[in-house]
């Protein structure tokens, strides 16, 4: 700790800062723009001027940049000095030569921190009197809008899309004072975290063009603590609604998870929930073979009680659906009859990590821990579309080890050009083994590609190189038995490892293997004070973790139990089954329930085969859990109540039925609360759910929490051609929130902040004041409870069954799953900005593959994919080891395929066969 | 008087080839440095020779080189690199050395790159400055087939490589941080100091980079010694020192002089004094970016700390002469226009601060002038000061405004009431 001296007051900081960022801390004022607290220093907007003396006899001092000033112990700055008063407003002075003055038409205004620091300084009049630049601006996609005029040249975009996200399609140009910030030409952003700078820009260059859609300004939106449903992470997210829709996503801080950052795919997937395909009433088939027809709830509840009254009933849940939904349905049907909603090979992979995990030492790493990771093997994952945030945090990993430079130089951490400057292309280790090339590669030390079992007995004999407990691998080739070497030294050296893996090869002995290796590398540390090895492991979807834990039976034998269980009456839980499996085997599955009752949120194969849709609450419109990939359990809350429709939350709906039907178990659940506290007692290990969020009733200073901002200006106007009336809000029995702008006006705890504001910080700087301290964690405390509790000592074995070599086949390929950040994940890509991004379906085939077929780039091949026919444009990937072609995940126009299987050219018998 | 840095020189005539160097005494230096010294004992000599930096900062080479880190544990590669971005206005002595003496050149940088134990060295020249570029790409391949480049220098076991590179031409090239930049094939911005190059530089290495004019004088060190090169000079500051005249003086060009020659020697006796009818108004001693003197300092010594007492700093030492039918605040004008324009465009005062200046200075001349534009012009002088910007390209650039503000502020206040340049129809 360091004493620091700022007008005369005397601070405890941390040396180890700079003046900013500590002054930031202690919650002083002080203007900047270049800096912020994920990319550091670099000096460049000269915005946060202070004056610093010498001692308490110097009377003259001189002035400097806090954000390029350590703050040393003994420190004496002063914010207030005239002069440094004077040379900020200047600052600003200059920076509005150029700028338009366009505030009440730039979709910034109102969070624009350029607005908040001219009020900071105090610049009011314009003595410019010469003519302002005009730049022309850039088409960039369909989620970010360009206005260059707005620029005021702090650098935060290309530090951010460069520098941080490793984009290269966005740069600088020119010099002077006509400096340009754009792309070499108009086009779609490449990088996956481009929409980050709409929130790492101070001022309206880059805003969501998205919100631009359908603008609401910052202080019209209701908003709530959300939690992202487009993949396993479990980021922190702000979604905001105005009249019924949802008009954008905002990063929440989670210093634990997504940090200051989300992905393009989070941040941009949200449109669905105001898709016109949505269900917003429930439909009933009231006669085989006649169409669905809408009906009152009244009358689906009451179908839905009698049907369930008849006995018989089977449930299938979702990974995508929350543990409240999941539970309300295991509750109704009973635990015998609950099905996952997972194929039997899903089930196995999810049931397989889960295993691993519950068995480490430490608890499952976090993508802070990621970021803070000095080694880094990664296998099989392309995370960069399967869990893109966890690609942003291995940017960060490979950081570490080359700090040493900048250290042994005196340069700060958080001196970023100079550290840049120091650290060059330096690079910490990292490996990627895949399948085919990643964007990752870049950054890679080395990779391999290989095909699953290839890659698995690469990471077996990592793991028996770290510890010769654990079993060898006989028959590697010279050349992968010395990359193992390396990787294994890498790894060996390493303070922080971490092994990254996930379900989405669809192998098993991959997993087994990255768990030998994370055991080996704690068989290395196991003597001395280290930290066990980070273990990384990726789930598919938003709960995959929560159902997995909750346990419950495969898609098979769910047909079992309808064919031979007598059952009548299916319920498919916000579960598109045709994602799920072949078609063939969903038809026979819907064909064997005598009803099948579908809750869902849009129109699908499965809610098209119901005899009873109901309208299930999105993200945004309901509250529940979700548990993300490191065991964390996490709420989300509600951001609105649609108006149109009887859309409510799917555990409301079976409550609703159970309660039609007499049973007991649902006439307390009125509220979100009673549900868990049911959760935590019929299965122990969700008790910590229970202490996830305060419970509803809870109070500060005896109000509720409003989810509209105190400035929620359009409130008497929103519907005052209707009526001048103000309605009364809705209630809300399950959370402490409320749907208005009455209630707590100052700043509640970080995890139930919906909006970050603080007098003077409209922006998404106010951050800043929601943090123990700049980057730290929440005030109060980051968000969730982990149900993943580390097993103490070291339990399980190692895993001794290590794959036979791949050996290419013959006139058949291996089929591996390839994924994409747009198309692979099913709500997302129902969103336009998404589904335009998302590939047409394609099958990757390597050079040697598309030779022995005779086909080129775009010609079509008819593939026998699982004993079903698929005709797909050809794309040469030359990355693919011989004898594996990939094909994609979940494209819209892609019907389900079994992967990893092997495939052969149509026509030819000898496919169909899946492989294991 | 001694000349070492132009004794070769033949004005009209290419330059001295290898052979023709080597029997003028070329690489005798390269002989003694490499066989006879230590690289500890040739950092020392510079050292006490008082040799500073001819770029215009004046900082003591010698200790500049100490504190590159030495020895085995030192990181490697390390970089020695002659800046020759001259882009400096009214600056043309380092074109002169390099046209005129390519081998000395190439010999100063084996001798300087042998003291750091630098293994490869960069001469980062102007790219206009093309006859240069030709002639030291000759001189480099002559010195590469005579041995004195390239693996084992001389049998020494000295390792050195010498390349070549020319800018884009920027004036950011030339601030020293920012010429790493662009020779790292990035942006000309400048790099935060500290870490210094000495110790993070070129790549993240250690890194010196010095003007051409003073690694001329390395050479002659090694040859005659410290004491001989102190003595070379008027003052304390070591050597000789290239002086330039630019303007409306009889007769313009440059000349090597004992450090310390004053200002009404250099224009009255090699410039020849003013042209007939025009009167010495003021001169930029150094370069645009340095401060007016005026009549009275005629007698000041041209060395670094004489020209700082007199409230300016010797910069290049190349003098710009203003007479008294040219129009201050054009010629101000003009320079800020050229500053603005070289402008990187990283920090906010010198982006958007110098083509305020320029324009106000424009609209001054153009009878657009207003009583406010004065103030604003002082708060520039002050704002755009050493600290406030991260390098020296604005507080350079503010030093001719702040002067001629002080020394010629009733020009200034004539453009605005007489709406326009009094000048205008006189001497320019």
């Amino acid at each position: 700790m360091a004493t620091i001296h700022v007008d005369g007051k005397s601070y405890e900081v941390d040396g180890d800062k700079n003046l900013l960022d500590v002054c930031l801390g202690l919650g002083l004022d002080l203007p900047y723009f270049c800096w912020h607290p994920a990319l550091g220093s670099v000096g460049a907007c000269r915005q946060c001027a202070v004056k610093q003396f010498r001692d308490e006899d110097d009377a003259e001092g001189q002035i400097v940049m806090a954000c390029m000033t350590p703050a040393a112990d003994g420190t004496r700055i002063a914010i207030e000095d005239e002069e440094a008063v004077d040379f900020r407003a200047s600052v600003i002075e200059w920076l509005m030569v150029n700028h338009p003055h366009d505030c009440p038409i730039c979709d910034e205004g109102g969070e624009c921190h350029l607005q908040d620091m001219t009020v900071m300084t105090g610049h009011v009049y314009r003595r410019y009197r010469f003519n302002k630049r005009t730049y022309r601006n850039q088409y960039l996609g369909p989620f970010i809008n360009h206005e260059m005029n707005r620029c005021i040249q702090c650098y935060r975009c290309v530090r951010f899309y460069r520098d941080y996200a490793g984009g290269r399609d966005l740069d600088v140009f020119g010099a002077h004072d006509h400096v340009y910030f754009g792309r070499h030409e108009d086009g779609v952003l490449q990088n996956e975290f481009s929409g980050n700078l709409v929130e790492v820009c101070p001022t309206g260059v880059f805003t969501d063009k998205t919100l631009k859609q359908h603008y609401t300004r910052k202080w019209d939106l209701q908003t709530a603590p959300s939690i992202c449903t487009h993949c396993g992470l479990g980021c922190n997210t702000i979604p905001g609604e105005r009249y019924g829709g949802l008009r954008r996503i905002r990063n929440r801080y989670h210093r634990e998870i997504n940090g200051y950052f989300l992905c393009d795919r989070g941040r941009y997937g949200y449109e669905f929930v105001n898709d016109e395909r949505r269900i917003r009433r429930p439909l009933l088939r009231r006669e085989e073979g006649s169409d669905l027809e809408t009906v009152s709830a009244e009358e689906a509840t009451g179908r839905l009680g009698e049907w369930l009254a008849g006995g018989g009933v089977v449930g299938i849940g979702s990974p995508r659906a929350s543990l409240e939904a999941n539970f309300a349905l295991r509750a109704l049907v009973g635990p015998e009859r609950f099905h996952a909603g997972f194929t039997a090979a899903e089930a196995e992979l999810v049931e397989t990590t889960l295993t691993i995990l519950q068995q480490r030492p430490a608890p499952p790493a976090s993508l802070q821990d990621v970021r803070e990771a000095d080694a880094v093997l990664v296998l099989g994952e392309d995370v960069t579309n399967t869990a893109p945030m966890l690609a942003l945090a291995l940017r960060q990993a490979v950081r570490n080890e080359p700090m040493s430079i900048p250290e042994q130089l005196d340069i700060p951490g958080w001196h970023d050009a100079a550290v840049r400057d120091a650290v060059q292309d330096e690079k910490g280790a990292l490996f990627v083994a895949s399948a085919s090339a990643t964007k990752l590669d870049d950054i890679a030390r080395d990779t391999y590609r290989a095909a699953p079992d290839d890659l698995a007995r690469l990471a077996f004999a990592v793991a028996h190189l770290l510890d010769g407990a654990a079993p060898a691998v006989s028959g590697l080739d010279d050349e992968t038995a010395a990359l193992a070497e390396t990787m294994a030294d890498a790894l060996r050296r390493a303070e922080r490892p971490m092994i990254v893996c996930g379900t989405s090869s669809g192998s098993q002995a991959l997993l087994q293997a990255a768990a030998n290796v994370a055991r080996a590398l704690d068989a290395q540390t196991l003597d001395q004070e280290e930290q066990p090895a980070g273990l990384c492991l990726v789930f598919p979807e938003a709960n995959s973790v929560g159902l997995g834990l909750m346990g419950g039976a495969t898609l098979a034998e769910a047909q079992t139990a309808l064919e031979e269980g007598g059952a009548q009456t299916l319920i498919i839980l916000e579960n598109d089954l045709f994602r799920r499996a072949e078609a063939a085997f969903v038809e026979d599955l819907l064909a064997a329930a005598e009803r099948v009752v579908v809750l869902d949120h849009l129109e699908n194969g499965t809610t098209a085969s119901a005899d009873l849709v109901l309208p299930a609450a999105t993200f945004a419109e309901g509250d529940g859990t979700l548990v993300n990939n490191e065991g964390r359990a996490q709420r989300f809350y509600q951001i609105f109540v649609p108006e149109d429709g009887d859309i409510q939350e799917s555990w409301r709906w079976l409550r609703d039925g159970m309660i039609a039907a007499g049973q007991e178990t649902a006439w307390g659940w009125n509220a979100l609360d009673d549900v868990n506290e049911a959760l935590a007692s019929a299965l122990p290990a969700f008790e910590p759910v229970l202490a996830v969020a305060p419970p509803a009733g809870f109070r500060i200073a005896g109000q509720k929490i409003p989810r509209q901002p105190h400035r929620y200006s359009g409130r008497t106007a929103m519907r005052a051609q209707h009526s001048v009336h103000e309605p009364k809000p809705p209630d809300d029995p399950d959370t402490p929130l409320s749907f208005s702008m009455e209630g707590f006006k100052g700043r509640p705890p970080g995890t139930l902040a919906g909006r970050y504001w603080a007098p003077g910080w409209n922006s998404v700087q106010a951050l800043n004041r929601f943090q123990e301290e700049i980057a730290g964690p929440l005030r109060g405390g980051d968000g969730g409870q982990r149900l993943i509790a580390p097993a103490g000592d070291a339990s399980g074995d190692y895993f001794e069954e290590i794959p036979e070599a791949f050996a290419a086949r013959t006139g058949e390929l291996l089929a591996v799953p390839l994924y994409h950040i747009f198309g692979s994940e099913a709500l997302s890509v129902l969103t336009p900005g998404v589904a335009e991004l998302a590939p047409d379906p394609y099958a990757a085939l390597g050079m040697a593959a598309a030779a022995t077929l005779e086909v080129q780039e775009g010609d079509e091949v008819a593939l026998n994919i699982g004993g079903v026919t698929f005709s797909l444009p050809v794309r040469i990937t030359p990355s693919l080891p011989a004898g594996v072609a990939g094909i994609p995940c979940g494209l819209p126009e892609m019907p389900y395929a079994a992967l990893p299987a092997w495939i052969a050219p149509a026509g030819d018998e000898k496919g169909a066969e899946e492989a294991s | 008087m001694e000349k070492p840095l132009t004794q070769n020189m033949r004005p009209g005539e290419e330059p001295l080839n290898l052979k023709a160097y080597e029997e003028a005494g070329g690489y005798e230096a390269v002989r003694r440095a490499l066989h006879d010294l230590t690289p500890g004992e040739v950092t020392e000599m510079v050292k006490q020779s008082n040799l500073r930096g001819r770029g215009g900062a004046g900082f003591p080479t010698g200790m500049k080189w100490s504190f590159v880190p030495m020895g085995e544990d030192a990181p490697r590669p390390k970089y020695i690199i002659a800046n020759a971005d001259e882009m400096e206005p009214g600056t043309f002595k380092d074109r002169l050395l390099l046209e005129g003496d390519p081998h000395q050149m190439v010999e100063s940088m084996i001798v300087s790159g042998y003291a750091l134990q630098a293994e490869v060295g960069y001469i980062f020249l102007r790219w206009a400055y093309r006859t240069a570029a030709r002639r030291l790409r000759r001189a480099i391949e002559e010195a590469y087939d005579a041995g004195y480049l390239g693996q084992d220098v001389l049998g020494s076991g000295f390792n050195f490589d010498l390349y070549l590179h020319t800018g884009a031409g920027r004036y950011m090239c030339g601030e020293e941080t920012g010429l790493l930049n662009s020779l790292e094939g990035q942006r000309a911005i400048p790099r935060a100091k500290p870490p210094y190059p000495q110790t993070s530089g070129l790549w993240g290495k250690p890194t010196i980079v010095n003007n051409v004019e003073t690694l001329y004088c390395v050479p002659h060190i090694i040859n005659n010694g410290p004491e001989w090169f102190r003595d070379l000079s008027h003052t304390d500051d070591g050597g000789t020192k290239i002086y330039g005249v630019s303007g409306k003086v009889n007769n313009p060009g440059a000349w090597e002089l004992p450090m310390g020659t004053t200002l009404r020697e250099i224009i009255e006796e090699h410039a020849g004094g003013m042209r007939d009818g025009l009167t010495f108004r003021g001169a930029l001693p150094g370069g645009a970016s340095t401060d007016f003197l005026v009549t009275e300092h005629l007698d000041v010594r041209l060395d670094f700390s004489a020209v700082q007492e007199a409230g300016s700093r010797l910069g290049t030492g190349t003098v710009i002469v203003l007479d008294d039918q040219t129009c201050p605040v054009g010629m101000v004008g003009n320079l800020e226009r050229f500053f603005a324009q070289e402008s990187c465009g990283w920090c906010t005062p010198c982006r958007e601060g110098l083509p305020w200046t320029a324009r106000i200075l424009q609209a001054l001349e153009d009878g657009r002038g207003q009583h406010r534009d004065l103030e604003i012009l002082e708060m520039h002088t002050r704002f755009l000061g050493p600290g406030r910007t991260f390098c020296a390209l604005a507080p350079g650039a503010m030093e001719p405004l702040q002067s001629a503000l002080k020394y010629f502020r009733d020009d200034f206040e004539r453009h605005i009431e007489e709406g326009g340049c009094p000048y205008h129809n006189g001497g320019h």
